[in-house]
Protein backbone atom coordinates (compact mmCIF):
# COMPACT_ATOMS: atom_id res chain seq x y z
CA UNK A 1 0.00 0.00 0.00
CA UNK A 2 1.11 3.94 -0.99
CA UNK A 3 1.85 5.69 2.25
CA UNK A 4 -0.36 8.30 2.59
CA UNK A 5 0.13 12.22 1.88
CA UNK A 6 1.05 14.15 5.28
CA UNK A 7 -0.69 17.77 5.51
CA UNK A 8 0.35 20.24 8.05
CA UNK A 9 -1.76 23.28 8.19
CA UNK A 10 -0.63 26.56 10.06
CA UNK A 11 -2.29 29.90 10.64
CA UNK A 12 0.20 33.28 10.53
CA UNK A 13 -0.60 36.33 11.46
CA UNK A 14 -0.12 38.98 9.27
CA UNK A 15 2.87 40.43 10.88
CA UNK A 16 6.63 40.57 9.72
CA UNK A 17 7.66 38.17 12.85
CA UNK A 18 5.25 35.85 10.57
CA UNK A 19 8.02 35.62 7.33
CA UNK A 20 11.01 33.74 10.05
CA UNK A 21 8.42 31.58 11.76
CA UNK A 22 7.43 30.33 8.72
CA UNK A 23 10.71 29.87 7.02
CA UNK A 24 12.05 27.92 10.53
CA UNK A 25 8.96 25.44 9.93
CA UNK A 26 9.54 24.80 6.61
CA UNK A 27 13.13 24.26 6.57
CA UNK A 28 12.38 21.62 10.08
CA UNK A 29 9.98 20.15 7.50
CA UNK A 30 12.27 19.77 4.39
CA UNK A 31 15.22 18.48 6.90
CA UNK A 32 12.86 15.89 8.15
CA UNK A 33 11.50 14.60 4.47
CA UNK A 34 15.57 14.29 4.17
CA UNK A 35 16.59 17.79 1.80
CA UNK A 36 20.07 18.29 1.85
CA UNK A 37 21.24 21.46 4.01
CA UNK A 38 21.52 23.32 0.53
CA UNK A 39 17.65 22.42 -0.55
CA UNK A 40 16.49 23.23 2.62
CA UNK A 41 17.96 27.29 2.33
CA UNK A 42 16.18 27.06 -0.54
CA UNK A 43 12.88 25.95 0.17
CA UNK A 44 13.29 28.32 2.99
CA UNK A 45 13.95 31.05 1.45
CA UNK A 46 11.06 30.30 -1.14
CA UNK A 47 8.74 30.44 1.22
CA UNK A 48 9.97 33.40 3.32
CA UNK A 49 9.29 35.29 0.06
CA UNK A 50 6.00 34.11 -0.20
CA UNK A 51 4.90 35.24 3.41
CA UNK A 52 6.97 38.47 2.66
CA UNK A 53 4.34 38.71 -0.40
CA UNK A 54 1.25 37.69 1.36
CA UNK A 55 2.59 40.33 4.14
CA UNK A 56 3.25 42.82 2.30
CA UNK A 57 1.25 42.58 -0.89
CA UNK A 58 -1.84 40.40 -0.04
CA UNK A 59 -2.68 41.38 3.29
CA UNK A 60 -1.03 45.19 3.02
CA UNK A 61 0.04 44.39 6.35
CA UNK A 62 -3.48 44.09 7.48
CA UNK A 63 -3.31 42.23 11.22
CA UNK A 64 -7.24 41.25 10.51
CA UNK A 65 -5.62 39.45 8.02
CA UNK A 66 -4.13 36.01 8.00
CA UNK A 67 -2.03 33.77 6.20
CA UNK A 68 -2.07 30.17 5.86
CA UNK A 69 1.05 28.01 4.69
CA UNK A 70 -0.11 24.42 4.01
CA UNK A 71 2.17 22.00 3.20
CA UNK A 72 1.36 18.40 1.89
CA UNK A 73 3.94 15.72 1.80
CA UNK A 74 3.08 12.81 -0.79
CA UNK A 75 5.44 10.11 -1.51
CA UNK A 76 7.31 12.23 -4.23
CA UNK A 77 7.11 15.54 -4.06
CA UNK A 78 6.22 18.59 -1.40
CA UNK A 79 3.73 20.89 -2.19
CA UNK A 80 3.79 24.43 -0.27
CA UNK A 81 0.59 26.62 -0.48
CA UNK A 82 1.11 30.20 0.46
CA UNK A 83 -3.00 31.97 0.69
CA UNK A 84 -3.18 35.14 1.66
CA UNK A 85 -6.62 37.02 1.93
CA UNK A 86 -6.07 39.83 -0.49
CA UNK A 87 -7.10 40.52 -4.18
CA UNK A 88 -5.13 38.02 -5.59
CA UNK A 89 -2.52 38.98 -8.81
CA UNK A 90 -2.19 37.44 -12.41
CA UNK A 91 1.67 35.99 -12.61
CA UNK A 92 1.30 37.96 -16.31
CA UNK A 93 1.33 40.89 -14.62
CA UNK A 94 4.39 40.64 -12.61
CA UNK A 95 7.57 42.73 -13.92
CA UNK A 96 10.69 41.01 -15.42
CA UNK A 97 13.06 41.60 -12.65
CA UNK A 98 15.92 40.62 -15.09
CA UNK A 99 14.86 43.03 -17.80
CA UNK A 100 17.43 45.68 -17.95
CA UNK A 101 15.31 48.73 -17.23
CA UNK A 102 14.30 46.46 -13.61
CA UNK A 103 17.62 45.91 -12.73
CA UNK A 104 17.85 49.15 -10.27
CA UNK A 105 14.43 48.23 -9.03
CA UNK A 106 14.57 48.02 -4.99
CA UNK A 107 11.52 45.47 -5.23
CA UNK A 108 10.31 42.98 -7.42
CA UNK A 109 12.16 39.66 -7.38
CA UNK A 110 9.97 37.55 -4.75
CA UNK A 111 8.62 35.81 -7.26
CA UNK A 112 11.96 35.49 -9.28
CA UNK A 113 13.41 33.97 -6.64
CA UNK A 114 10.30 31.36 -5.34
CA UNK A 115 10.47 30.15 -8.41
CA UNK A 116 14.53 29.80 -8.86
CA UNK A 117 14.64 28.29 -6.23
CA UNK A 118 11.41 25.51 -6.28
CA UNK A 119 10.93 23.08 -9.29
CA UNK A 120 7.44 24.48 -10.12
CA UNK A 121 5.67 27.85 -9.34
CA UNK A 122 1.96 28.63 -10.09
CA UNK A 123 -0.42 31.20 -8.73
CA UNK A 124 -3.78 30.07 -8.10
CA UNK A 125 -6.67 32.10 -6.95
CA UNK A 126 -7.59 30.76 -2.64
CA UNK A 127 -10.73 30.16 -1.43
CA UNK A 128 -11.44 33.57 -0.20
CA UNK A 129 -10.19 34.80 -3.45
CA UNK A 130 -6.84 36.07 -2.09
CA UNK A 131 -3.33 35.01 -4.00
CA UNK A 132 -2.48 31.14 -3.22
CA UNK A 133 0.73 30.97 -4.29
CA UNK A 134 1.72 26.54 -5.33
CA UNK A 135 5.33 25.74 -5.09
CA UNK A 136 6.67 21.72 -5.59
CA UNK A 137 9.61 20.28 -4.92
CA UNK A 138 10.21 16.59 -5.63
CA UNK A 139 11.62 14.80 -2.96
CA UNK A 140 14.47 13.46 -2.76
CA UNK A 141 15.49 10.08 -3.61
CA UNK A 142 16.41 8.02 -0.80
CA UNK A 143 20.20 6.90 -0.78
CA UNK A 144 20.43 9.38 -3.08
CA UNK A 145 22.99 12.21 -2.45
CA UNK A 146 20.82 14.78 -4.52
CA UNK A 147 19.04 16.30 -1.72
CA UNK A 148 16.19 17.04 -3.83
CA UNK A 149 15.54 18.91 -7.16
CA UNK A 150 15.08 18.06 -10.27
CA UNK A 151 18.41 16.43 -11.83
CA UNK A 152 20.38 19.20 -14.74
CA UNK A 153 17.65 21.87 -13.60
CA UNK A 154 19.60 25.21 -12.08
CA UNK A 155 17.83 25.94 -8.72
CA UNK B 1 20.95 37.21 13.71
CA UNK B 2 20.30 40.62 13.23
CA UNK B 3 22.55 42.87 11.02
CA UNK B 4 26.00 44.45 12.88
CA UNK B 5 27.95 46.68 10.91
CA UNK B 6 31.55 48.51 11.99
CA UNK B 7 32.75 51.43 9.77
CA UNK B 8 36.51 51.64 9.18
CA UNK B 9 38.51 54.04 6.73
CA UNK B 10 41.78 52.79 4.71
CA UNK B 11 43.52 54.82 1.97
CA UNK B 12 40.32 56.87 1.84
CA UNK B 13 37.65 54.25 1.35
CA UNK B 14 35.13 54.21 3.78
CA UNK B 15 34.80 50.28 4.63
CA UNK B 16 31.49 49.04 6.53
CA UNK B 17 32.14 44.77 7.55
CA UNK B 18 28.61 43.98 8.17
CA UNK B 19 27.65 40.53 9.88
CA UNK B 20 24.48 39.14 10.03
CA UNK B 21 21.14 38.68 7.63
CA UNK B 22 20.28 41.55 5.29
CA UNK B 23 16.46 40.85 5.19
CA UNK B 24 13.22 42.43 5.62
CA UNK B 25 12.64 44.58 8.91
CA UNK B 26 15.46 46.17 11.36
CA UNK B 27 18.51 44.69 9.26
CA UNK B 28 17.05 46.30 6.17
CA UNK B 29 16.31 49.37 7.97
CA UNK B 30 19.62 49.49 9.68
CA UNK B 31 21.70 49.15 6.27
CA UNK B 32 19.62 51.69 4.67
CA UNK B 33 20.18 54.07 7.67
CA UNK B 34 24.28 53.65 7.33
CA UNK B 35 24.10 54.41 3.14
CA UNK B 36 22.18 57.64 4.29
CA UNK B 37 24.46 58.64 7.42
CA UNK B 38 27.69 57.86 5.30
CA UNK B 39 25.83 60.05 2.30
CA UNK B 40 25.17 62.80 4.56
CA UNK B 41 28.63 62.63 6.24
CA UNK B 42 30.40 63.33 2.44
CA UNK B 43 31.65 59.67 2.00
CA UNK B 44 32.25 59.19 -1.58
CA UNK B 45 34.13 55.65 -2.17
CA UNK B 46 32.12 53.32 0.57
CA UNK B 47 33.09 49.25 0.17
CA UNK B 48 30.68 47.14 1.85
CA UNK B 49 31.85 43.63 3.40
CA UNK B 50 29.72 41.00 2.99
CA UNK B 51 32.38 38.52 4.39
CA UNK B 52 29.68 37.73 7.35
CA UNK B 53 26.63 37.59 5.46
CA UNK B 54 25.31 34.64 4.79
CA UNK B 55 22.20 35.40 4.02
CA UNK B 56 19.96 38.07 1.43
CA UNK B 57 16.17 38.17 0.88
CA UNK B 58 14.96 40.09 -1.87
CA UNK B 59 13.97 42.86 0.73
CA UNK B 60 17.97 43.04 1.35
CA UNK B 61 19.04 42.75 -2.61
CA UNK B 62 16.47 46.09 -3.04
CA UNK B 63 18.27 47.36 0.12
CA UNK B 64 21.94 46.75 -1.61
CA UNK B 65 20.32 48.24 -5.12
CA UNK B 66 18.86 51.26 -3.33
CA UNK B 67 22.60 51.83 -1.24
CA UNK B 68 24.22 51.67 -4.55
CA UNK B 69 21.92 54.38 -6.47
CA UNK B 70 21.78 56.78 -3.11
CA UNK B 71 25.39 56.58 -3.37
CA UNK B 72 25.93 57.12 -7.30
CA UNK B 73 23.41 60.28 -7.08
CA UNK B 74 25.05 61.56 -4.31
CA UNK B 75 28.16 61.40 -6.52
CA UNK B 76 29.89 58.69 -5.36
CA UNK B 77 31.02 54.74 -5.26
CA UNK B 78 29.57 51.95 -3.72
CA UNK B 79 31.66 48.22 -4.07
CA UNK B 80 30.78 45.11 -2.43
CA UNK B 81 33.57 42.73 -1.36
CA UNK B 82 34.18 39.41 -0.02
CA UNK B 83 30.80 37.68 -0.90
CA UNK B 84 29.93 34.46 0.73
CA UNK B 85 28.84 31.63 -2.24
CA UNK B 86 25.01 31.83 -1.15
CA UNK B 87 25.24 35.84 -1.49
CA UNK B 88 27.21 35.71 -4.75
CA UNK B 89 24.73 32.80 -6.43
CA UNK B 90 22.10 35.31 -5.19
CA UNK B 91 23.65 37.99 -7.23
CA UNK B 92 24.30 35.66 -10.88
CA UNK B 93 20.95 34.65 -10.56
CA UNK B 94 18.99 38.34 -10.34
CA UNK B 95 21.65 39.59 -12.87
CA UNK B 96 23.03 42.25 -10.45
CA UNK B 97 26.62 41.11 -10.91
CA UNK B 98 26.33 42.93 -14.00
CA UNK B 99 25.18 45.86 -11.24
CA UNK B 100 27.54 46.13 -8.48
CA UNK B 101 31.44 45.89 -8.87
CA UNK B 102 32.13 42.82 -7.13
CA UNK B 103 35.52 42.36 -5.05
CA UNK B 104 37.03 39.70 -3.38
CA UNK B 105 40.16 40.94 -2.08
CA UNK B 106 40.44 43.73 0.24
CA UNK B 107 43.55 45.65 -1.13
CA UNK B 108 42.61 45.23 -4.90
CA UNK B 109 39.60 46.78 -4.25
CA UNK B 110 40.95 49.87 -2.20
CA UNK B 111 42.64 50.78 -5.08
CA UNK B 112 39.88 50.19 -7.79
CA UNK B 113 38.19 53.28 -6.58
CA UNK B 114 38.91 56.26 -8.71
Amino acid sequence: MAPKAKKIDVTLESVLESVDVAESMIMRISDTAGFSDEECHKIGMAVREGVINAYNYGNRKDRNKKIRMIVELAPDTMVVHIVDQGKGFELEEVADPLAEENLLRTSGRGIFLMRAFMDDFRVQNGPEGGADLVMVKKLPIPGSNNGGGVPGKES
Amino acid sequence: MSLQGTNRETGGVLIVDFSGRITLGDASAMLRRTIRELNASGHKKILLNLADVDYIDSAGIGELVSAYSSVRTAGGELKLLNLTKRVNDLLQITRLFTVFDVQSEEWTAIHSFK
